[in-house]
């Protein structure tokens, strides 16, 4: 892969995207307004939840705010990345617009996932982070290097796995053509992960760490941040991050054999 | 002498198709089981193309065509046959094989709706690894040759469709690919436009050498652009040839419609022998086969006193509709 070439087209991507979204200015603000809205209709949330309780699965307020800290960012790289592209695989087969991804001497899974770019995604990752940073305030975290790289390793992990679940499901288009409802189910249980995975019943919390794995998205790097994570954990999390991202390519790859293109 | 750039042998292609029968007792079992089956839409089809040539698919809907083309591109994986495109196997899609080649559809766009289309232009030349220079050169170029300029600095979805089909012209062409593969590139487009499009591929052609493979339900597109022409009927190819010689072998006659100075002028030539069409007092319509037109204009131009006459070609259109219902053997 020219590492070099691919740089340039995401650069390009990245301008074009921009260009396309500040066309639209008003929808802009919309965007941004509903970013700072959902955070704070969040908190709020888990404010009513504590209000009788002192800790919820063995997380305190402050801890749990951690959780809705990750799940902010990963929510804003949902919508700055995965959403404006991953859905709109299902446009490019019903369409058959994927006839030109297909045509283009660059890899089609490079050029579907990260053609397309919604900025107002950004302030949401940004609000993440500043969570995250008055949460180690609150929590008295220690920042230092060793942290900050595990940390920064179970987020890249997190992002890796809900890439992934969000691709395989879309790949499926190629067969069934139409999966908006199965993205839509994703993101649903996606709101799950706001919450720690202790507070779930036992069946829950294998269904949400076996079958679907949105506990490890948000639970495990929170876990880091405060200090309570094993080793064992964060293993798994990279081991599943790494093989949900080999099967999701070679998935696409293999679903693509089948792929018959829209009649004109 | 111009090697071959496409060879296809035996090639097939079948899809599974699903029917559904009517009403709500057909939907849930639609939905429950549905009922497939293997439908062959490509049968052991053979041709080659040379470099330079322009090649006309012609076909009904359904025929087969688009499938052809896009298995071609390499975007449909055949089901058998070899095809070996500019010395690739198109399915494989290497990035050698697809700069090599483009595929530019009339229902279909790849600019980017609400950007200029020089936006598009310079997202698709870093995908190609154009340099920027380079790119600003080739997009003036073909720029100039369509006629298109302050356009390019405008939002695609303002443009109008010959505009946009234009644009989307420039930026299929900007790696200058040696094999086009055009499904209907002039649908819906005004006389004009649809001119200007078969000036600029005639020109393009000429000037690259370029290979072009093209369907189009629009008669003058193949009868201007293409010598060759294969017809398709239900996956088959029906016809491999020269269209003069198709329209010729389909057509065998002509009408010459001729104006007498007299009314009895109208009369001898109506009972000298030739086959008449129609008479009315001094106009009589003959037909001639073709081979023997020359001999028909000497006769009639020194024996009757002529006061005009036309030779009438039968309606291309409803030539080519013939090949459209025609099968094999027919043809």
């Amino acid at each position: 892969m020219n590492l070099y070439k691919y740089s340039k087209v995401y650069t390009k991507f990245l301008y074009t995207s921009l260009a396309s979204e500040l066309e639209y200015k008003v929808n802009i603000l919309i965007d941004l307004l509903t970013a700072i809205l959902s955070l704070i209709g969040s908190i709020f949330l888990l404010t009513i939840f504590f209000q009788n309780n002192a800790t919820i699965g063995g997380w305190e307020f402050q801890q749990a705010l951690i959780i809705q800290g990750i799940y902010t960012i990963l929510n804003g790289i949902t919508n700055t990345w995965f959403n404006p592209n991953l859905t709109e695989i299902v446009k490019h087969v019903r369409e058959g617009t994927l006839d030109f991804v297909l045509l283009k001497p660059i890899d089609s899974q490079f050029f579907i996932s990260l053609k397309k770019m919604t900025p107002s995604g950004f302030l949401e990752i940004m609000l993440g982070i500043c969570l995250l940073l008055y949460c180690t305030k609150i929590n008295q975290i220690n920042l230092n290097f060793n942290f900050l790289t595990l940390c920064l390793i179970t987020i890249i992990c997190s992002i890796c796995i809900l890439y992934s679940l969000w691709f395989f499901i879309s790949t499926t288009t190629i067969w069934f053509v139409k999966t908006w409802n199965a993205t839509e189910v994703l993101r649903s249980f996606l709101y799950i992960g706001r919450f720690p995975l202790n507070s779930f019943s036992f069946s829950l919390r294998i269904f949400f760490s076996v079958f679907i794995p949105i506990a490890f998205i948000t639970t495990v790097p929170s876990e880091v941040f405060l200090g309570i994570s094993q080793i064992w954990k964060i293993l798994l999390e990279v081991i599943v991050a790494l093989v949900f991202l080999f099967t999701s390519r070679k998935f696409w790859l293999f679903a693509l054999r089948y792929y018959s293109s829209a009649s004109s | 002498m111009a090697k071959n750039i496409i060879d296809v042998r035996n090639l097939s292609k079948s899809f599974d198709i699903s029917s559904k029968e009517p009403g709500l007792k057909g939907t849930i079992k639609h939905f429950f089981k549905r009922q497939t089956k293997s439908l062959k839409v490509i049968k052991e089809i053979s041709f080659e193309i040379k470099e330079g040539e322009i090649v006309g698919f012609l076909g009904a809907n359904g025929a087969g065509k688009t499938t052809i083309l896009k298995i071609l591109c390499g975007l449909i994986y055949p089901s058998e046959g070899s095809i070996i495109v500019s010395g690739y196997f198109p399915y494989k899609r290497r990035d050698n094989f697809l700069k090599n080649i483009t595929l530019i559809m009339g229902q279909k766009q790849q600019l980017i709706w609400d950007l200029p289309p020089i936006e598009s232009f310079y997202l698709n030349a870093s995908i190609y690894d154009i340099d920027k220079f380079e790119a600003k050169r080739r997009i003036k170029n073909l720029s100039d040759m369509l006629e298109i300029d302050h356009e390019l600095f405008i939002p695609v979805r303002k443009l109008s469709l010959g505009q946009r089909m234009k644009s989307e012209l420039i930026a299929a062409l900007i790696h200058k690919p040696k094999i086009l593969f055009l499904d209907e590139p002039t649908l819906g487009l005004d006389i004009n436009a649809q001119r200007n499009l078969r000036n600029f591929l005639q020109k393009y052609n000429k000037e690259t050498n370029a290979t072009i493979c093209l369907t189009s339900h629009y008669m003058k597109d193949i009868t201007s652009l293409c010598k060759r022409v294969i017809c398709v009927h239900n996956g088959s190819i029906s016809y491999d040839g020269e269209l003069d010689l198709l329209l010729k072998k389909l057509s065998p006659i002509k009408e010459i419609s001729i104006f007498c100075r007299s009314e009895e002028d109208a009369n001898h030539l109506k009972n000298s022998g030739f086959k008449v069409k129609n008479k009315t007092k001094k106009e009589i319509t003959i037909k001639v086969e073709n081979n023997s037109i020359t001999s028909a204009l000497k006769t009639i131009l020194n024996n009757f006193d002529i006061e005009d006459l036309y030779i009438n070609e039968p309606p291309i259109d409803e030539i080519i509709g013939k090949i459209l219902i025609k099968k094999d053997h027919d043809i």
